[in-house]
C-alpha cells in the first residue's frame, strides 16, 4: 500500500513540478504560457464536472452553461459595473453555486438519461439567455477589457507568469478538494450512489441530499473556472457558454480519467496541447478527435490517469501475491472483479 | 383569421418535421434505452445530402430526399455497429459521451466538405395554393402531406410486418424477444437505419425553408428531446402528438407573443414536464 501510494505521489509531484517550473522554461514563449493559463481555468471547471460525473455518476451537460455564468459575472461586473476583480470573483462563485443549487432541485428529480437531457436543455437555455439578452450581456458583440486581479503588495498580475501562479493556487485548491473528497466519507457515499442509487439508499445514504451537494459544488467550480477564464482572456463572448464547451470539458475529463485526482488537469492540458498541434485545421480537428472520444469510451473508459492507477493496482496485487508464495502461504485466488476495481481508491 | 389559418398551416408543417425527427429518436430509445445525442447531427447530414443530390447531382427533389434517406440509413447502421454496439453493456453515461463524439465528428466532416458558411437550398417546389382563404406555399403542403404519408407507412410497417413487430417486441423485452428467436442485434441495426432515414426525410423536407449550416441540428435536437419527453420516451404516438403540439405552439407563440417566446417555448415545455412529471406525460408502464 505504502509503495503504490508513493508511485501515485511521485506522479502527482511530477505534474506539480512541471506546472511550477513551466513559466521558467517557457520564459520566452508567452504564447504557450497563455495556452497553459487557459488550460488551467478549464481544468478547474473540469474538476467541477469530475465531482458530479466522476464521483456521483450523473452526466451533467449544463457545465458549459455554468462556466458561462462565471464568465459573464466576472466580465460584466468588472467592466459595466466597475467592480474589483476579487469581489466579482466572489460574486461569480456565489451566483453559480446558487444557480447550481436551484437547478439541482429540479434536475435531480430526474435520473440517468433524463438528467442528461434536462441538463443539456438547461445549458442551452443559459446559452440562449446570454446570446440573446443584448441589453445586459451585449450578446454577440461581447465585452472587452475584463479586469485582471488588482495588485497585492509587490505582486503585479498583469505579468502573465504572476497571474499563472495565482491560477495555480486555485488549481491546487481544486485538486486538493477533490483529493479530500476522494478519501472522505462524503466521497465514498457519492461513489456508492454512482454504483447503484437503490443500493446506496438501502444502506442509509441520503441519495437526494448527497447528489444535491455534489451538483451544487460542481457548478460552483465551473463558475470559478469561468470567472478566471474571463479575466485571463480579457474578452467575453457567448461562445464561452455553448454546448460545445460542455462537450470539450467532458472530453478533457474523459482523456484524463473520471473520478481521479490528477485526471482533470492532465487531460485538459494534454488535449489543449493536441488542439495546438492541430491548430492549422482548427475547425476540422474533430474529424480526428471525434473518433478518439468514441475509441476512448469503448477501449479506455477509465482515461489516462485511471489506466495508470489500474496498472499500479495490478502491479501491487501481483507483488503481494508473489510475497505470499515466497513466504509459503497458500496463494489466494482472487478473481479479477471489475466492480471491485472501480471502487478501489485511486 | 387569415393570419391564424396561415400560421396554423405553418405550425402543421413544422410539427410534421418535428414528428419525423422525433420518431427516430424515440424508436432508438425504445429499443436501446439510450438517448442518441448524435440525432441532431444526423438531421444536419440529411439536410446537406439532400442539398448535394439536388444541386450537385441534379436529381429531382423527392428522389433527392429518398437518396439522402438511403445514405443516412447506411450511416445509421454504421453508427450502431461502430459506436453503440460495443457499448451495449457500458454505463449509460458512456453512450452519451460516445454519441457526442460522433456528433462532433459529423459536424467537422460536413464543415470540411461543404464549409462553415450558411447555404440556401432553393425549393424546387414553388407557387402557392389557396386553402380556407389564405395562401399556403406548396412547399409547406408537401411537408404536411409527406409527413402524414410517411407516418402512416411507418405505423403500417411497425404494426403489420414481421420486422416492424420485432422492433416492438425488443422494445417490450429484449431478453424475451431473443428467447422467441428475434435477433436483437439485427433489430438494433434496423431501428438505427429507420431512425436515420426518418430524420433525413425531415431534414430534406424543411431544408428549403431554413438555412443549412453545420450546427443546424443542435437546437432542433433539444426540441426533439423535449417532444419525446413530453410524449414519453419510447412512445411513438407520444412523439406524434408531441411533435404537432410543439410545432403549433412554437408558431403561435412566435406570431402572437414574440420571436423569442417561440424560440424558448420548447425549453420551457421540457423543463416544466421534467420538473412536474419527470417520466413524461404518456409514459408506458414498462419504463425501466
Amino acid at each position: 500500500m505504502k509503495l503504490t501510494f508513493s508511485i501515485r505521489g511521485v506522479g502527482a509531484l511530477l505534474v506539480a513540478a512541471a506546472l511550477l517550473f513551466a513559466p521558467l522554461i517557457l520564459a520566452e514563449q508567452n504564447y504557450l504560457l497563455r495556452v497553459l493559463i487557459t488550460g488551467i481555468t478549464y481544468a478547474i471547471a473540469v474538476y467541477g464536472l469530475n465531482i458530479i460525473l466522476g464521483f456521483t455518476g450523473q452526466l451533467s451537460l449544463a457545465h458549459g452553461g455554468f462556466f458561462g455564468i462565471g464568465v459573464y459575472t466576472m466580465g460584466l461586473l468588472t467592466t459595466d459595473y466597475d467592480w474589483s476583480f476579487w469581489s466579482a470573483l466572489l460574486a461569480a462563485i456565489v451566483l453559480t453555486t446558487v444557480v447550481g443549487f436551484l437547478a439541482g432541485l429540479l434536475a435531480l428529480r430526474t435520473r440517468e438519461a433524463y438528467f442528461a437531457i434536462f441538463t443539456m436543455a438547461l445549458g442551452l437555455i443559459i446559452y440562449m439567455v446570454i446570446s440573446r439578452w443584448e441589453d445586459v450581456t451585449h450578446a454577440y458583440s461581447g465585452v472587452l477589457g475584463v479586469k485582471l486581479p488588482e495588485d497585492i503588495g509587490p505582486l503585479d498580475f498583469s505579468e502573465p507568469a504572476t497571474y499563472y501562479y495565482l491560477l495555480l493556487v486555485f488549481l491546487a485548491a481544486a485538486a486538493y478538494v477533490t483529493y479530500t473528497l476522494r478519501v472522505s466519507n462524503v466521497g465514498r457515499r457519492l461513489l456508492a450512489i454512482r454504483t447503484s442509487e437503490d443500493l446506496a439508499s438501502s444502506i442509509g445514504i441520503n441519495v437526494g441530499l448527497n447528489k444535491q451537494l455534489a451538483f451544487t459544488a460542481s457548478a460552483g467550480f465551473a463558475g470559478l473556472g469561468g470567472a478566471l477564464f474571463a479575466s485571463a482572456e480579457g474578452f467575453i463572448g457567448p461562445n464561452s457558454s455553448s454546448i460545445d464547451l460542455t462537450f470539450e470539458l467532458l472530453m478533457f475529463l474523459l482523456v484524463g480519467g473520471v473520478a481521479t485526482v490528477m485526471g482533470p488537469i492532465v487531460g485538459t492540458l494534454l488535449v489543449l496541447m493536441l488542439f495546438e498541434a492541430f491548430q492549422d485545421f482548427q475547425a476540422y480537428r474533430f474529424i480526428l478527435l471525434g473518433p478518439v472520444i468514441i475509441a476512448l469510451v469503448i477501449y479506455a473508459p477509465q482515461g489516462l490517469i485511471g489506466r495508470l492507477n489500474q496498472l499500479t493496482f495490478y502491479w501491487k496485487r501481483r507483488r503481494a501475491a508473489a510475497q505470499k508464495t515466497a513466504v509459503g502461504a497458500p496463494e489466494q485466488n482472487s478473481p479479477a472483479d471489475p466492480h471491485n476495481e472501480k471502487t478501489e481508491v485511486r | 383569421m387569415t393570419l391564424f389559418v396561415q400560421q396554423f398551416f405553418n405550425g402543421l408543417s413544422l410539427g410534421g418535421v418535428y414528428c419525423l425527427a422525433a420518431i427516430g429518436l424515440t424508436l432508438v430509445f425504445g429499443v436501446l434505452r439510450i438517448p442518441n445525442l448524435a440525432h441532431g447531427a444526423l438531421y444536419m447530414v440529411g439536410a446537406y445530402l439532400t442539398y448535394f443530390f439536388l444541386t450537385s447531382a441534379g436529381v429531382p427533389y423527392i428522389l433527392a430526399i429518398a437518396l439522402a434517406a438511403l445514405v443516412l440509413a447506411g450511416i445509421g447502421i454504421g453508427m450502431e455497429r461502430v459506436v453503440f454496439h460495443p457499448l451495449r453493456n457500458a454505463p449509460h453515461t458512456h453512450h452519451m459521451i460516445a454519441a457526442a463524439g460522433a456528433m462532433f465528428f459529423l459536424h467537422s466532416l460536413v464543415q470540411a466538405i461543404w464549409g462553415a458558411d450558411f447555404r440556401r437550398m432553393e425549393s424546387p417546389i414553388t407557387g402557392r395554393v389557396e386553402i380556407l382563404g389564405t395562401q399556403v406555399s406548396w412547399q409547406r403542403v408537401t411537408i404536411v402531406v409527406t409527413a402524414v404519408v410517411v407516418l402512416i407507412a411507418l405505423t403500417w410497417f411497425i404494426k403489420k410486418t414481421v420486422h416492424g413487430q420485432s422492433i416492438e417486441a425488443v422494445e417490450q423485452d429484449r431478453v424475451g424477444a431473443s428467447l422467441v428467436g428475434i435477433n436483437p442485434n439485427r433489430v438494433s441495426m434496423l431501428t438505427f437505419a429507420l431512425a436515420a432515414a426518418l430524420v433525413a426525410v425531415a431534414a430534406g423536407l424543411v431544408a428549403p425553408i431554413n438555412l443549412l449550416y453545420p450546427t443546424m441540428g443542435d437546437v432542433i435536437m433539444v426540441k426533439v428531446f423535449a417532444i419525446i419527453i413530453l410524449g414519453g420516451l419510447g412512445s411513438i404516438p407520444g412523439a406524434i402528438v408531441g411533435g404537432f403540439t410543439l410545432g403549433l405552439a412554437e408558431v403561435m407563440a412566435t406570431t402572437y407573443v414574440s420571436a423569442v417566446a417561440g424560440e424558448v417555448i420548447a425549453f420551457v415545455v421540457l423543463i416544466l414536464v421534467l420538473a412536474i412529471r419527470p417520466t413524461g406525460l404518456l409514459t408506458k408502464a414498462v419504463q425501466r
